[in-house]
């Protein structure tokens, strides 16, 4: 097994707003480790996002980060200095956005972004950064690499911006990427492109991945391991096929029957629906099962601390030990 | 981007020729010209004599063309009162008062842009709050009683600087405090403002996600973006303390273009006055398309379009 | 509200009051302080005859620059002393209060309308009317607003009324551009075509719909427009080429006393700081008034 590079465990994310305290992220806890892609996936405001912003420091001011434990590789993040994770961030730990058309600073070049992370961390000379910059971006498949470095972001098509965001966080060669929903702002094809760049470079460098996400369609094409979120909580985690084949908690079941599947799903059937809405995670903190209002198998139990169940590297969230079928 | 400067640079022309219509008809229609060279008690054949040799009895639309011919060649007639051609007595102080207008607009800048850099970063703490308040006062303190209170001070209290003249650099000092300091607020509200929406800008979160130094990522970041309404700003600025130079020039008596304005205007020397409205209203319209220009090339979006 | 409009049938446009009107304004102390500050300023302004223990012209070559009741040589009888010819300090200042006022409130006036109605046609009707229109703004700000107020005053005479007329009719560029741009967003709005498709006339449409709309606007303009009037009338005063002596404006009082400046110090301390205090008090109730007009306040 190879070498856990992201240990997250316990983090919590608590945020200050009019109304009270938003409690985003509750105890969450994964691994990612080298050569592994796991996706982060649930619907909006599942608290992903702020998962993600919470391991780079990205997090507003608003927002206080807790965890037991924090590690890229051997530091420690939660308790290093702003030196330090500045030191890391765009150099061996790299982030990629949603929206390519504002991640980008209109004012400058593609190839002065791209080679700024190179120049400051490598303390390279400028010629080394741009021969790695053309180097990269051919790699992410952008033709005429050395005439896209004097153009502007607005003279770009949104999937060649998101292309040149990938380069952009591979310049240092990064043991760990997060990708918060990297093909989500574009169209459906240029998704298909996006992520099957990002499989191929995470095969071929080997980086350790975290692929965020609301899509369960993108989540089959690309995840090794899965981890589903819901209202602020890890509800299960587990190898991909598992997970799809025989999910454990009713949230991941839920999801799935969501799905329409050529050929199984019959024309005009009902596609599947998760009653009810997402509880509110302002003020006290939340007690028990934030599922357990839409959930078909809800009983007592799941107003009080829910046990965490463990089979192998599969875990979930659930009284029940394994749902009917 | 060149079609962009034709239009500007056409809609520009036919300002200047409207205002210098205008810079014409004022003066003119304000009173009998003749009278008001004439002075007081003056008899009725000088005044139609000065008429006659001033060419005041011809019609308007004539005597504009006329004078509008003539100022193209660079005749602007002769001062009055100082009894030489009003060109070379304009072009001599213009000098000075550019240099001060320059010096005005880079003092306000060296407060404003720090101020409303560190205003914006730390929004609404005790630091915003304070630079809000400076701003506010400055606003509302009259330039000429601020010239006084600095003279308070510099040269009657603390006998540091001269009082008026404009002999050396220390004579530039007070008038380009009193003529600066009203200018800032308007630039520190607008870079406070620019920088706020900036600094929450998706570009800036991956600047910090590269791992840059904060300084980096506001002054090269953020504040390449915030700062161009600042320029288009500092252009008309420029403009505004040229015309302002009037009152501060006149209180510390600096031999500059506004203090010769207030001499001409209180002494009723028409070719002095019409060419410095003339020429200072040229100087906003040039500035004016330099702002736009600027402006636009400062923007990729529409300097590579 | 809007009498205008209840004959044409059509739904009178409110005021975008947010609810909680009241409430915000107690809360915003911009507008609290600055309307307060403004309201005494006012209040000495009318109440002058009766508050003023002397004539403020009265000249009394006796008693020259006798310093206020704080210093010693000053007496009750001149509570802030007298000026150079002997004129009774405070009553000259709350006199002057009222020229400033009354600068301000005509100019924005005079000003106001002008520009408002040149900044409304150009904003509803665009096309021909907007292009000749913002020719005219642009041709307005490229000339230098003092040294043209200087040359006209001059030429036509100093005096409260000269003065008033000639920055009235230069003073309009703001309200026309503000206006202009506040007419355009609102002329595209649901209620405006409902009044035009119900066949209201043109002046009751900009009368009766987009002027109540735009009055927000309007009020902050108001407010930046009449400070700044009050600044330029003083200015001029001060050169001499404003209101003329014996008229007891803050700015001519301040040139007045300029040579006595450093015995007298108070002598222009005093009106200089009561005309900072005006403008203070005019621009922090228009950046009060700003932020309650705007739907999340200030950024």
């Amino acid at each position: 097994m190879s070498e856990t590079v992201l240990d997250v465990q316990g983090l919590s994310v608590d945020i200050a707003t009019p109304r009270g305290t938003l409690h985003a992220v509750r105890d969450v806890s994964f691994q990612v480790r080298r050569g592994e892609t796991l996706c982060i996936v649930g619907e909006s405001g599942c608290g992903k996002s702020i998962t993600s912003l919470a391991i780079m420091s990205l997090l507003p001011q608003t927002a206080r980060r807790t965890a037991r434990r924090l590690a890229f590789l051997d530091e420690d993040l939660a308790s290093a200095s702003g030196r330090r994770i500045n030191a890391l961030r765009g150099n061996r730990m790299a982030m990629i956005f949603q929206e390519p058309m504002t991640a980008l600073n209109p004012a400058y070049t593609i190839g002065d972004q791209l080679m700024e992370p190179y120049l400051h961390h490598k303390k390279a000379g400028r010629a080394d950064a741009r021969e790695r910059a053309i180097e990269l971006l051919g790699k992410v498949g952008i033709a005429s690499a050395a005439e896209r470095l004097g153009q502007y972001p607005h003279q770009l098509s949104g999937g060649l911006r998101q292309r040149v965001m990938i380069a952009m966080a591979l310049m240092c060669g990064p043991e760990l990427l997060i990708a918060d929903e990297p093909s989500t702002a574009l169209d459906v094809t240029i998704q298909a492109q996006i992520l099957r760049l990002l499989a191929d470079l995470q095969q071929e460098l080997g980086i350790a991945m975290v692929l965020i996400t609301h899509d369960l369609g993108v989540v089959a094409r690309i995840a090794h391991r899965v981890t589903v979120m819901y209202a602020g909580e890890v509800v299960e985690e587990g190898a991909a096929e598992r997970l799809f084949g025989a999910p454990r908690h009713p949230y991941t079941r839920g999801l799935l029957s969501c799905i329409p599947i050529p050929g199984r799903t019959e024309r005009g059937g009902q596609l599947g629906t998760i009653r009810g809405v997402v509880p509110s995670l302002i003020g006290e903190p939340f007690q028990g099962c934030g599922f357990r209002d839409r959930c078909d198998f809800a009983r007592e139990a799941c107003q009080r601390t829910v046990p965490l169940h463990e089979s192998g590297d599969h875990r979930w969230r659930c009284v029940l030990d394994g749902l009917p079928t | 981007m060149l079609v962009y400067i034709l239009k500007r640079l056409g809609l520009a022309l036919l300002v200047a020729l409207a205002v210098s219509i205008i810079a014409f008809l004022l003066l003119r229609l304000s009173g009998d010209p003749a009278i008001a060279i004439a002075g007081e008690g003056a008899q009725e054949a000088d005044i139609a004599l000065i008429r006659t040799t001033y060419g005041f009895d011809r019609p308007l639309p004539v005597q504009y063309v006329d004078w509008l011919g003539k100022s193209l060649r660079g005749d602007f007639g002769d001062s009055i009162y100082f009894k030489v051609p009003a060109a070379s007595l304009i072009f001599d102080k213009l000098q000075t008062t550019l240099l001060l207008g320059f010096l005005a607009l880079a003092f306000a800048l060296a407060i404003s842009v720090p101020l409303g850099v560190l205003a914006a970063i730390y929004r609404n703490s005790w630091l915003d709050r304070l630079c809000l308040a400076i701003a506010v006062i400055g606003q509302a303190l009259p330039n000429f009683f601020f010239a006084l209170l600095l003279i308070m001070l510099f040269s009657i209290t603390l006998r540091w600087l001269p009082v008026s003249g404009s002999g050396s650099w220390a004579h530039f000092v007070m008038p380009t405090i009193d003529l600066g300091y009203y200018a800032a607020p308007a630039f520190m509200r607008l870079i406070r403002a620019g920088m706020i929406e900036v600094l929450d800008a998706d570009y800036i979160r991956t600047a910090r996600a590269k791992g840059l130094p904060t300084s980096t990522v506001v002054f090269k970041h953020a504040l390449r973006n915030a700062v161009v309404p600042v320029v288009a700003l500092a252009a008309v600025q420029l403009g505004y303390l040229l015309g302002g130079s009037v009152v501060v020039e006149t209180i510390f008596a600096l031999d500059g273009l506004g203090y010769l304005a207030y001499q001409s205007i209180t002494y009723k020397d028409f070719p002095v006055m019409q060419t410095i409205v003339l020429l200072l209203s040229v100087i906003y319209v040039v500035l004016t398309l330099a702002s736009d220009i600027v402006n636009a090339w400062l923007d990729p979006r529409i300097r590579v379009a | 509200m809007t009498s205008a409009t209840a004959s044409s049938g059509t739904v009178a446009a409110s005021l975008p009051a947010p609810p909680g009107l009241l409430r915000r304004i107690w809360r915003n102390k911009a507008v609290i302080v600055g309307f307060g500050l403004l309201l005494l300023i006012l209040l000495m302004a009318i109440f002058a005859p009766w508050l003023a223990p002397h004539d403020p012209y009265h000249q009394d070559l006796t008693n020259r620059t006798v310093p206020p009741f704080w210093h010693d040589g000053g007496t009750w009888i001149h509570p802030l002393g007298t000026d150079p010819l002997g004129r009774d300090y405070l009553s000259r200042l709350l006199y002057g209060a009222r020229i400033s006022l009354l600068i301000g409130g005509a100019v924005a006036v005079i000003s106001g309308f002008i520009g408002t109605t040149m900044g409304m046609l150009a904003g509803y009707f665009g096309g021909k009317t907007d292009m000749v229109v913002s020719f005219m703004i642009t041709t307005r700000l490229s000339m230098p607003v003092i040294l043209v107020a200087l040359a006209t005053v001059a030429l036509l005479g100093g005096s409260l009324w000269v003065v008033i007329m000639v920055l009235g009719l230069l003073k309009w560029d703001r309200f026309a551009v503000v206006m202009r741009s506040a007419t355009q967003q609102v002329r595209s709005l649901d209620y405006v075509a409902a009044a035009q498709a119900a066949g209201a006339s043109t002046p009751r449409v900009l009368l009766g719909e987009v002027l109540p709309n735009v009055l927000p606007h309007l009020v902050v303009v108001v407010t930046l427009e009449a400070a700044s009037a009050i600044l330029l009338e003083a200015a001029l005063s001060f050169l001499g080429l404003g209101v003329q002596p014996p008229l007891p404006s803050w700015g001519l009082m301040i040139s007045e006393a300029k040579s006595y400046m450093f015995f007298s110090f108070w002598l222009i301390a005093i009106p200089g700081t009561l005309l900072a205090l005006l403008i203070f008090s005019i621009n922090l109730a228009g950046d009060g008034l700003r932020d309650l007009f705007s739907p999340e306040g200030r950024a």
